[in-house]
């Protein structure tokens, strides 16, 4: 239910340049909503005079009225971000196990070609919403686009990556819709009938399963959890294109300077599959070349512990911790890190995880698959010679 | 400028147990602290607040020992702090508590500014921040680093995934902050502190916020807790102590085992 006051409203006339949705007209210097309104809130926010409110009132669920499970897609550098395959990988379990469709959510600037890619990783539908304003991501107009989808379609579950744009758009949306939200999940089942949502607390020392009470149940979920598509399909999908007005008067921030930091090597931290993380036990700048030297024989990418940062000797794209990149390759190899908590919680979910510490004593030992108690300026050239002899034997 | 931050009590390490038997957690003999970065935000407020003048207000929702963090952030520099604490409002989800907080917020009048910790080191959710900037109808701005105050906006340094961007926002607006890697926790001395006890320090009920009764606590979270357990125990590492050129090998062996050669 949504209100406009008359007392209030100034006829200023931002509701209408604002709405998504082209719902908004002005009759007699009064906001007028009109039938195409999705109840998105972008009005509600942009109001300077708070005239209009929107009433959610709580009803009980009549779960056979929400269908679908939906994935957020994400798009980074012109690619679409291996999550968001991971997320479509998942889905169409959830999907096939509760006989509902997956569907994918695409928003962007002349995103329409990565429709194929979402098909070929499971995507039996895709909403599409194209705009030219909508070439970065905003949290504010991807809020409403997404808010005013979910009210217009009623999806049953909605996923999200667990990456700074996800983590900053999903809790947008549920509070403006009202819903319950899982972070960080690791872990999505069906438990008859609901989604059963899995996620770690104090800093992976406690599991969580949660349901939500709210439809679409939704979740954001960390990336590097679920497996995409082995073998990726030649399914075509059908494409709904929802059509979205967008003005930047409803974008609140605006972006005055974006500085790419390259990072080690062309894969990101978060997305590698091989990671060689040094921390304070190297000693010198000198001894990364080391770490550099193995990533290059197993293909992977250089990692780092806060002071390895601190001490500029890697930038903070490649920081793996509490304030810096949670990771979770298939190999993580630490030379010369300690484990503090910080840095543990960002990389104990890593496949396998082999370390190598003087002290034996360390507590990244605790987590470790193979710990090697001794000097890394020792063991990782021995390690590198006999991966070379082995490559050389094959 | 009027500056709220919003902090929480969290126990001091991640190495909280859980009763095996009753599936709860045991905090008991764990030293709480101040969420570090919502310390962070309580002395980013602080420095904008020496910068431009006005107010810091610090508000934590949480049990009466709560007001420890309080206190800690008068003894910051802040200039007053609210706990809301009422057995209403136990077992909120990150919803009912962004609820909570937002309408305290509203409580203390016109605001420039609500600065608070990306995530709790207990939940490590990220969702309350987020959850009260729509409420409170402003913009936010997460992952921040930065934020300093320029011809009536806020600039701000945000970490991104792949680099930096450099965001504008007019106020009032809500800002995420995780602590940059240059931030060295402020520990203020014994005569600081008992300074700030003379501060202004109130406890606010469910009743003294208003709002919808329904959506405090429990009653007002769409999420509910299933289920707590200890996560699987990872089999116990193997431990190699061999000279470089053994342990190498064993290495290349397990590596190859595992596909990574």
């Amino acid at each position: 239910m949504i209100e406009v006051d008359a007392e209030k409203c100034s006829g200023c006339k931002k509701c209408v340049k604002v709405c998504p949705y082209g719902a908004v007209t002005m009759a007699d210097k009064l906001a007028v909503i009109g039938d195409e309104c999705n109840l998105c809130g972008a009005c509600e926010q942009n109001c300077p005079e708070g005239a209009i409110t929107i009433q959610r009132k709580k009803v009980e669920i009549d779960e056979s009225k929400f269908k679908d499970v939906w994935v957020v897609a994400e798009i980074a550098e012109n690619k679409l971000k291996n999550v968001t395959l991971e997320l479509l990988g998942k889905g169409r379990e959830l999907a096939d196990e509760l006989g509902q469709t997956l569907c994918a959510v695409l928003i962007g600037k002349d995103v329409k070609s990565y429709t194929k890619v979402l098909g070929e990783y499971g995507a039996d539908k895709i909403y599409l919403a194209e705009n030219d304003l909508l070439e970065f991501y905003n949290t504010d107009s991807y809020n409403m686009i997404i808010s005013g989808m979910i009210l217009q379609f009623n999806p049953n579950i909605v996923l999200f990556g667990a990456t700074h744009v996800g983590r900053d758009l999903a809790p947008r949306i549920a509070s403006n819709l009202e819903l319950g939200l899982t972070a960080d999940c690791t872990g999505l089942s069906i438990d008859e009938g609901r989604l059963l949502q899995t996620r770690p607390a104090f800093g992976g020392n406690v599991m969580a399963d949660i349901l939500s009470h709210t439809r679409p149940q939704m979740a954001t979920v960390r990336p590097n959890v679920m497996k995409k598509l082995e073998s990726p399909t030649d399914k075509v999908p059908e494409i709904v294109e929802v059509s979205v007005n967008v003005d930047p008067r409803g974008m609140r921030t605006k972006v005055l300077e974006r500085t790419e930091i390259s990072g080690v090597g062309a894969v990101k931290i978060d997305e590698a599959d091989v990671i060689i993380a040094g921390g304070r036990g190297l000693g010198s700048k000198e001894n990364l070349k080391l770490l550099q030297d193995l990533a290059d024989e197993l293909g992977g990418v250089l990692g780092a512990s806060r002071v390895i940062v601190d001490e500029q000797w890697l930038p903070k794209s490649q920081q793996i911790g509490q304030s810096g990149i949670t990771v979770s390759p298939k190999l993580y190899i630490g030379a010369g890190i300690s484990g503090a908590i910080q840095h543990l919680v960002g990389m104990k979910s890593s496949d396998t995880i082999i370390v190598i510490n003087k002290d034996p004593n360390a507590p990244i030992f605790e987590v470790a698959k193979i710990g090697v108690v001794g000097d890394l300026t020792q063991v990782i050239p021995a390690l590198i010679e006999a991966i070379k002899a082995h490559k050389a034997a094959q | 400028m009027k500056i709220v931050a919003c902090v929480k009590q969290v126990p001091d390490t991640t190495e909280v147990k859980i009763d095996e038997k009753t599936g709860t957690l045991i905090r008991e003999g764990v030293p709480s602290i101040i969420n570090p970065f919502d310390q962070f935000a309580v002395e980013l407020a602080i420095k904008l607040k020496e910068e431009h003048g006005g107010e810091v207000s610090v508000i934590s929702m949480g049990p009466p020992q709560a007001k420890a963090v309080l206190t800690k952030s008068l003894a910051l520099g802040a200039d007053k702090a609210v706990l809301l604490s009422d057995r209403k409002f136990a077992g909120a989800d990150t919803l009912a508590t962004a609820y909570t907080l937002a309408l305290a917020i509203e409580k203390l009048g016109d605001f420039d500014l609500v600065l608070c910790g990306l995530q709790a080191i207990d939940g490590d959710t990220a969702q309350v921040g987020p959850e009260m900037a729509q409420r409170l109808k402003i913009p936010q701005i997460t992952y921040a680093e930065n934020v300093v105050f320029e011809d009536n906006k806020f600039i701000v340094d945000k970490l991104t995934e792949s680099g930096l961007e450099k965001l504008q926002v007019k106020p009032p607006a809500l800002v995420a902050v995780i602590t940059p890697s240059d931030f060295v926790p402020g520990n203020p001395p014994f005569s600081k502190i008992m300074k700030a006890k003379k501060k202004p320090l109130d406890t606010w009920t469910a009743d003294d916020l208003g709002g919808d009764p329904e959506r405090f606590g429990l009653n007002g979270s769409p999420t509910w807790v299933k289920r707590v357990y200890s996560p699987p125990r990872k089999e116990k590492g193997e431990i190699l102590t061999d000279p470089p050129e053994e342990v190498a090998k064993r290495l290349v062996e397990i590596l190859a085992k595992e596909g990574f050669l």
